[in-house]
C-alpha cells in the first residue's frame, strides 16, 4: 500500500497532507488495577498492559503492529480510540491533544478515528438489523435520518461488497467474511481519517482473509484512509503495512519500514518471530535455522526489569537486566529503522548459536514455547 | 496487492450464489422474536396454556356481562334458594351451577369476578417489579464499580426481608386495598428481576458490539437502551411469565389472611378463606376457587417454560439430550 493524497470526502478541512504525522502517541502507559474484596475493594496488583509506547502514524500509510498474545497491541489500539482512559502519556491527533478527553469533547474526534474489531460475531449486535447497525454512526452523530440514512447505508453496503437489498437482515444471516464487511461499512460511515483495525482478519478463513484485506486496500486508495493494522500473523502484516512496529510486553522493540524490518531484523525478538514464519518450500524449511525461545511470555502483572525480553533472549547480558535500551537506529540503518536493543543482531549472525551471559534458569523449560502458532495466526 | 476474489465480491453484489430468492422480492429478515414465535407454535402445551390465559383474560374483561348472563350478581345473597334448609351451602348443579357459598352467593359468579382481581394484581405487580428490576439491574450491571456495589447490596436487603411478615405489617399500616396488594408484591419481587438482569448485563457489556457503539461516540443511556436491552428481552419475557403466577399466589395468600382486597369484593384467596368453616359439608366451596387458582398458575408456569425453550433453542436441546 502506498501513501496517498488525503482526499476530502466529508467536506471538512484537511490539515494533513499525505506523509504528515496524523497521530502521535508519546509515552503511553496503561495499567489495569487488580482489585480484591467484596465491598471495600483494595488494589492488590497491576497489569502493565502498555508501558511507555512512542509511535507516530503518518497520513495515508498503514502501520502494522505485531506481537504475541497479551503484548498490549489491543490495549494500545483502544487507548488511541479513546475507549480506555490512559494512565499517563499523550495522544495527539491531527494537531489536537485528545488525551483522556471527556466524552462530549471526544465526540468530534470519534468521527475521524474508527475501529474495526477482531470478532465478526461479537462486534455486531445479534438483535439488530444490519441496516440499523451500519446506520448507527449517522444516528449517533445526527448526520442523516429517514430515507437519506437508508440511502447512505445502502451505498456503504455496496462499497464494501454487500448486497444493499440485505439491509433488513440480521447478522446471524451472514457469513463471517460478510459480517466483517458490515463492520468495515460501519467504520467507514463517517468518512474517518484513521481506522484502527484490531486483528480484522484473524477470525476469518484464509481465503476470506484475502478478500477482506483486498477490500481494506481498495478503500484506502479510494478514501485516502490511514490504517493502524494490528495482527499476529506476520505475513499478513508484511503484505499490508508500510511500516511495522513489533511489541513485546507493552513496549515497542523494533520499528521500521516493512522491507527493512523484514529484510534485516535487528532485535533478537524480531528474529525469533520471523524465523517462526512457515516457509512454503519443504527443502528450505528443513535447512533453515529456527530460533526457539525459552519459556513463556512473563506475566504483565510483574514484568521483568530492564529490557522485558531479557529472560528469554539468547543475547542477554547483565546490562539488559538493569537498563531498558532506547529505541534508536543501529549500525548503518536508515534513521527510520529503530530498535530497542543493547546487542542488535548484525547481518548474517545466527542468533540460535548465541548463549546468554546471564542466568535464565527461572524462565521455564529449555524446550520452550514454539512461536510458529503465533506466526501463522492459528 | 493482488485482487484474489473479485468475482466473489461480484457474486455477493448479485445476491450470492447460495440465495435462490429473486432479488426483486423484498428481503425481510425474521426477527429473533418471530423465530421464537414459530417455534412456540409447534409446542402444543404452550399453545394450550396460551389459550387458557386468553380465555382467563376475556373472562376478566367481560366479568359483568358473564354474570348477568348467569343471572346471579357476585355479591347477591340468595338466602332462600342458595342455602340448604339446614343453613349449609347448596351443592353444585342445583340452583347454582357450581354451588353456593355459606351466605348463599353464586360461587361461579364470584370466581369469574375473582379472575379480575387475580389477573390485575398478577400482571400489574409483575409489570411494576420488572420495570424497577430491569432499570436497577441494568444500571448495576452496566456501570459496575460503586454503583453496582450500592445497588446490589440494596437488592440483597430486599431479598432478605421475610415476605409474609413484612407484607402483613405493611398492609396493616396502610389498610388493605388492591393498590396496596400490588405495591407490596412488587416491592418484594423486583429484586429477583434485578439480580437476573444484572447478571445478564455483566456479560453483555463486555461484548465487542458495546465497545463498537462506544467507539462511535454513543452515550451510556443509548448503549443501555439500544444495545443492551434488546438482548434482555428473552430472559425478561420468560421471567415475567413465571413471576405472574407467583404474584397471583401472593395476592391469594394476602386475601386468605384477610389482608388483600377487602370483602365483599370476591377474590380466589378470600373465597378459600371463607370456605374454611364449611368445606367438609360443601367441598365445592373450597375446590372450585382453588381449582381456578391452580389452573391459572399452571398455565402461566407452563407457558413460561415453553417460552424459555422457544427463545433459547440451544437450552431446549441440551435438556432433551438428558
Amino acid at each position: 500500500m502506498t501513501a496517498q493524497q488525503a482526499v476530502d470526502h466529508a467536506g471538512r478541512d484537511i490539515n494533513t497532507q499525505a506523509g504528515d504525522v496524523l497521530l502521535k502517541v508519546e509515552g503511553a502507559v496503561k495499567n489495569f488495577p487488580i482489585k480484591q474484596g467484596i465491598i471495600f475493594q483494595k488494589e492488590v496488583a497491576r497489569v502493565h498492559a502498555v508501558s511507555g509506547v512512542d509511535l507516530e502514524v503518518r497520513s495515508g500509510e498503514t502501520l502494522g503492529l505485531v506481537g504475541e498474545t497479551g503484548c498490549g497491541k489491543s490495549t494500545l489500539a483502544r487507548l488511541i480510540a479513546g475507549l480506555y482512559p490512559m494512565t499517563s502519556g499523550r495522544i495527539t491527533f491531527d494537531g489536537s491533544d485528545i488525551t483522556n478527553l471527556p466524552r462530549k469533547k471526544m465526540r468530534p474526534f470519534r468521527r475521524d478515528i474508527q475501529m474495526i474489531f477482531q470478532d465478526p460475531y461479537g462486534s455486531l449486535n445479534p438483535r439488530r438489523r444490519v441496516g440499523s447497525i451500519i446506520g448507527d454512526p449517522f444516528d449517533i452523530h445526527g448526520v442523516a435520518d429517514g430515507a437519506e440514512r437508508k440511502k447512505r447505508v445502502q451505498e456503504l453496503m455496496e462499497v464494501v461488497g454487500l448486497n444493499p437489498e440485505h439491509f433488513n437482515r440480521f447478522p446471524a444471516e451472514f457469513s463471517g467474511g460478510q459480517r466483517q464487511r458490515i463492520g468495515v461499512a460501519r467504520a467507514l460511515a463517517l468518512r474517518p481519517k484513521l481506522i484502527i483495525c484490531d486483528e480484522p482478519v484473524s477470525a476469518l478463513d484464509v481465503s476470506i482473509q484475502a478478500q477482506v484485506i483486498n477490500l481494506l486496500d481498495d478503500l484506502q486508495n479510494e478514501f485516502g484512509l490511514t490504517y493502524i493494522f494490528i495482527a499476529h500473523d506476520l505475513s499478513v502484516v508484511r503484505h499490508v503495512s508500510d511500516r511495522v512496529a513489533v511489541m513485546y510486553l507493552g513496549k515497542i522493540m523494533e520499528f521500521g519500514p516493512v522491507d527493512d524490518l523484514y529484510g534485516l531484523p535487528r532485535h533478537p525478538y524480531t528474529n525469533a518471530l520471523l524465523s517462526a514464519v512457515p516457509v512454503p518450500d519443504p527443502d528450505r524449511a528443513d535447512t533453515r535455522e529456527r530460533v526457539i525461545l525459552r519459556g513463556d511470555v512473563p506475566s504483565p502483572v510483574n514484568p521483568p526489569s530492564g529490557c522485558p525480553f531479557h529472560p528469554r533472549c539468547p543475547k542477554a547480558q547483565d546490562i539488559c537486566v538493569e537498563q531498558m535500551p532506547p529505541l534508536e537506529p543501529v549500525f548503518d540503518d536508515p534513521p527510520e529503522h529503530r530498535v530497542a536493543c543493547h546487542f542488535p543482531v548484525p547481518e548474517g549472525e545466527d542468533i540460535s548459536q548465541c548463549t546468554p551471559g546471564i542466568d535464565q534458569s527461572g524462565t521455564g523449560p529449555l524446550v520452550g514455547a514454539d512461536l510458529s502458532a503465533v506466526a501463522t495466526g492459528s | 496487492m493482488t485482487v484474489i476474489a473479485a468475482d466473489e465480491v461480484a457474486q455477493q453484489k448479485a445476491g450470492g450464489p447460495g440465495h435462490d430468492i429473486p432479488p426483486q422480492k423484498a428481503i425481510e429478515g425474521r426477527t429473533p422474536l418471530q423465530l421464537a414465535w414459530a417455534r412456540l407454535k409447534k409446542d402444543r402445551v404452550s399453545i394450550a396454556c396460551l389459550i387458557v390465559i386468553i380465555v382467563l383474560v376475556l373472562v376478566a374483561i367481560f366479568a359483568n356481562q358473564l354474570t348477568s348472563l348467569i343471572g346471579h350478581p357476585p355479591n347477591e345473597q340468595y338466602r332462600d334458594k342458595g342455602l340448604a334448609p339446614n343453613g349449609l351451602p347448596v351443592g353444585p348443579g342445583g340452583f347454582f351451577l357450581l354451588g353456593g357459598d355459606d351466605v348463599g352467593r353464586d360461587i361461579l359468579s364470584r370466581i369469574i369476578h375473582g379472575t379480575r382481581v387475580s389477573l390485575l394484581v398478577g400482571v400489574v405487580a409483575t409489570a411494576l417489579a420488572v420495570l424497577i428490576g430491569v432499570s436497577v439491574g441494568t444500571m448495576a450491571g452496566y456501570f459496575g464499580g460503586r454503583v453496582d456495589t450500592v445497588l446490589s447490596r440494596t437488592m440483597d436487603v430486599f431479598l432478605s426481608f421475610p415476605f409474609l411478615l413484612f407484607a402483613i405489617s405493611l398492609v396493616s399500616v396502610f389498610s388493605p386495598s388492591v393498590r396496596i396488594s400490588i405495591f407490596v408484591i412488587a416491592f418484594f419481587t423486583w429484586a429477583n428481576v434485578g439480580r437476573i438482569v444484572r447478571g445478564q448485563v455483566l456479560s453483555i457489556r463486555e461484548k465487542e458490539y458495546v465497545e463498537a457503539a462506544r467507539s462511535l461516540g454513543a452515550g451510556d443511556f443509548r448503549i443501555m437502551v439500544v444495545d443492551v436491552l434488546p438482548n434482555l428481552v428473552a430472559p425478561i419475557l420468560v421471567y415475567s411469565t413465571l413471576l405472574i403466577p407467583t404474584a397471583i399466589v401472593f395476592e391469594a395468600t394476602l386475601s386468605f389472611l384477610g389482608l388483600g382486597v377487602p370483602i365483599p369484593t370476591p377474590t380466589w384467596g378470600n373465597m378459600i378463606s371463607e370456605s374454611q368453616g364449611t368445606y367438609l359439608q360443601a367441598p365445592g366451596f373450597l375446590i372450585f376457587p382453588s381449582l381456578a387458582l391452580f389452573i391459572t398458575t399452571l398455565a402461566f408456569n407452563l407457558l413460561g417454560d415453553g417460552l424459555r425453550d422457544a427463545l433459547d433453542p440451544r437450552a431446549a436441546r441440551v435438556l432433551a439430550r438428558k
